[in-house]
């Protein structure tokens, strides 16, 4: 990941090594996703997972305007995060089996996977609990005098949680350079957010006197003008952002939300996977400007496809840890 | 190699608790850029107990940081500080406002450096309060430190002196784990020998505060002192009480208290937490197991009463293991009196 050109962003230009960039992302992520289900449908892996697809454009866009050394924190539906801050496939998918080689030796699983050697300060099952850890590490690279930049990626049912707010009041405050992201997927859970959440979710960020701005969260690029913009003020010195982002989670809240007809219709989640995908948007996008042509992207999904199919063979053959490890890393 | 105990004393100071506590922030912030303190009116007010006194003015509000009344959120904040390259000391101004910070220490810094199989860490100190009897009634009097060493991964000191206090504050910071440091309101005003400059107590280490051959007292934090009066009481009616204090929960230095229990043969533990599921039936039960061929009589323990603390200070003086009641407890384990009914 480099640092984005603002001027091309700015112009609506992207350069194509970024386009196909953000796009063999977002097929990582789609199809990473796509095998953890069969792996749980499989009963190959154990716990819970929180599928991302449907959202991947949220975090390849974000990521895509960060650098390697910048932070981002996560939320239980992590695996998208972890893959676009730059994780390798073959380890996440060992952690997610719980395996010795994972990026957290198996002990922390999906939904708390953490990638230090890319800034990801770790997947989060508490519901907006990771906010004040995006703050601090916000606050810390200022104080350090580092220009790196945090971002804190929550789902809209973290807004109701009062952690947020006494974060975001102190980052305005301070100026800290971070930058938060909700992903408004819909759905808290099982309920819809209508009825979660009360008033405009931009006039809370701006209430603190933090710049919101809402954006297509199917739309990659949009995206990724939306989250250059806010990184870059963050990193100037000019404080905290917040995006808006509107998304779609295709699956259920996790992997055995199967019957979700009492919260949302079928048509409702075919309307969103037929008409705005993000995956499909940029290959649209990228075969409409002649950018690239439908074997550039065959290949990308034909050497994605591979990578996973060896990522998971590594992790199904790889070893549990061995008993010595229950215990290891209670304390430094 | 010799040192003449006037050197000794010339480096040992008469201080308050409260003074030892600052002066082991300031030799920590002067010694370590990446310290800094965050809280409620940490810096020009020094805190409602005035503890931090002056500390902004040498170093300044980017490091003595005052913040919102949002315990969560310093929390949080100092968490994710702490997790890349800063060592924040978070001021929660009442133990009591623990329940505040809760997720943020238990779910999150506790198991930081677990989840990530050590590839994070968090080195961070909450710096806190316990302690009854200021008539300050139930939402500022708890002592809920057994609260923090039930959940691994947090450790837990509970100085009893003021060398303690900046001792083991000192060890606290410099260790990379997070530690709830818990201070008696009421003990800042004590005085006692503290060393000057250099002085750090490691976790984990229990310190023999009285020796005794008739009966072992395990007490923590204000209670030590408490402890100490009543073995001077029970040495007037001819017991030798030995006063051991643990200084930390976790680590648990049981090795020591094993020890003094297997020399006594009685063993009275005392805790201002609540007596019920608290931190004495952890240390009762470690002793009870370990030195059982050993005991004379079973371990008894005096804690906090079960009620909340109540505002009338008649009232609230019940609910405080007191001196004399340390005596009577003494004088029944060594069989001098009847155990009431």
């Amino acid at each position: 990941m480099a640092a984005p050109d603002t001027e091309l962003v700015a112009a609506g230009t992207l350069e194509p090594e970024r386009l196909l960039r953000m796009y063999r992302q977002l097929v990582r992520i789609r199809l990473f996703e796509e095998q953890v289900n069969e792996l749980y449908r499989g009963a190959k892996m154990p716990g819970l997972a929180h599928l991302y697809i449907g959202e991947e454009a949220v975090a390849v866009g974000v990521c895509e305007a960060l650098r390697r050394d910048d932070y981002i924190t996560s939320t239980h539906r992590g695996h998208g995060h972890c893959l676009a801050k730059g994780a390798a496939v073959d380890r996440m998918f060992a952690e997610l089996l719980g395996k010795e080689a994972g990026y957290c030796r198996g002990k922390g699983g999906s939904m708390h996977i953490a990638d230090h050697e890319n800034g990801n300060l770790g997947a989060n099952a508490i519901v907006g609990g990771s906010c004040g850890i995006a703050t601090g590490a916000a606050l810390s690279a200022k104080r350090r005098g580092t220009d790196q930049v945090a971002v804190c990626f929550f789902g809209e049912g973290a807004l109701g949680q009062g952690l947020v707010y006494e974060v975001m009041n102190m980052a305005s405050l301070w100026k800290l350079p971070v930058v938060y992201v909700c992903e408004n997927n819909l759905y808290n859970e099982y309920t819809h957010y209508a009825e979660t959440t009360a008033g405009d979710i931009p006039a809370r960020a701006r209430a603190f006197g933090i710049p919101a701005e809402e954006v297509d969260g199917q739309d990659v690029t949009a995206v990724f003008g939306a989250a250059s913009r806010a990184v870059a003020h963050a990193r100037e010195g000019g404080g905290p952002g917040f995006l808006l982002c509107a998304t779609y989670r295709y699956h259920g809240h996790h992997v055995g939300d199967v019957d979700r007809s009492y919260y949302r219709s079928g048509e409702e989640e075919e309307t969103w996977r037929t008409t705005r995908d993000p995956v499909v948007g940029l290959a649209g996008q990228l075969l409409d400007t002649g950018t690239v042509v439908e074997d550039d992207l065959a290949a990308v999904d034909n050497e994605v496809e591979a990578e996973i199919a060896a990522g998971v063979e590594f992790a199904l053959a790889a070893p549990f840890p061995g008993p010595a490890e229950v215990d290891k890393h209670v304390y430094v | 190699m010799s040192t003449s105990s006037a050197a000794v004393a010339e480096q040992t100071r008469e201080l308050t608790l409260a003074q030892a506590v600052n002066e082991a922030l300031a030799e920590e912030l002067r010694r370590d850029p990446a310290v800094f303190v965050i809280g409620e009116d940490v810096a020009e007010a020094g805190t409602p107990f005035k503890v931090l006194s002056g500390l902004v003015d040498e170093f300044g509000p980017e490091r003595i940081v005052d913040s919102p009344i949002s315990e969560a959120g310093i929390a949080g904040i100092g968490l994710g500080a702490a997790m890349t390259g800063l060592r924040p000391v978070i001021d929660i101004m009442f133990g009591d406002f623990l329940t505040l910070v809760m997720d943020q220490l238990v779910n999150q810094a506790a198991k930081t450096h677990y989840m990530s199989g050590g590839a994070l860490k968090a080195p961070l100190v909450i710096r806190t309060t316990l302690g009854a009897t200021r008539r300050s009634a139930a939402q500022h009097s708890q002592s809920l430190h057994a609260w923090f060493a039930h959940v691994p991964g947090l450790k837990v000191a509970l100085p009893s002196t003021p060398a303690d206090a900046k001792g083991l504050l000192k060890a606290a910071i410099r260790d990379d784990n997070p530690v709830v440091f818990f201070e008696d309101k009421m003990m800042f005003q004590l005085k006692g020998p503290v060393p000057a400059g250099e002085h750090v107590v490691a976790l984990g280490v229990a310190d023999v505060k009285r020796t005794g051959d008739d009966l072992t007292i395990v007490a923590t934090s204000s209670m030590i002192q408490v402890a100490l009066e009543a073995a001077e009481t029970l040495a007037e009616q001819g017991v030798e009480a030995e006063v051991v204090d643990p200084r930390t929960l976790r680590p648990l230095d049981a090795d020591t208290l094993v020890a003094s229990a297997k020399k006594t043969g009685r063993v009275l533990v005392l805790d201002e937490g609540y007596e019920g599921y608290g931190a004495t039936a952890e240390l009762a039960s470690r002793i009870a197991a370990d030195a059982f061929y050993d005991l004379d009589a079973p371990v008894r323990r005096l804690g906090a009463m079960d009620v909340p603390i109540p505002f009338s200070p008649p009232l609230e003086d019940l609910t405080v293991p007191s001196a004399a009641a340390v005596v009577a407890e003494a004088r029944q384990l060594m069989g001098l009196d009847e155990r009431s009914a």
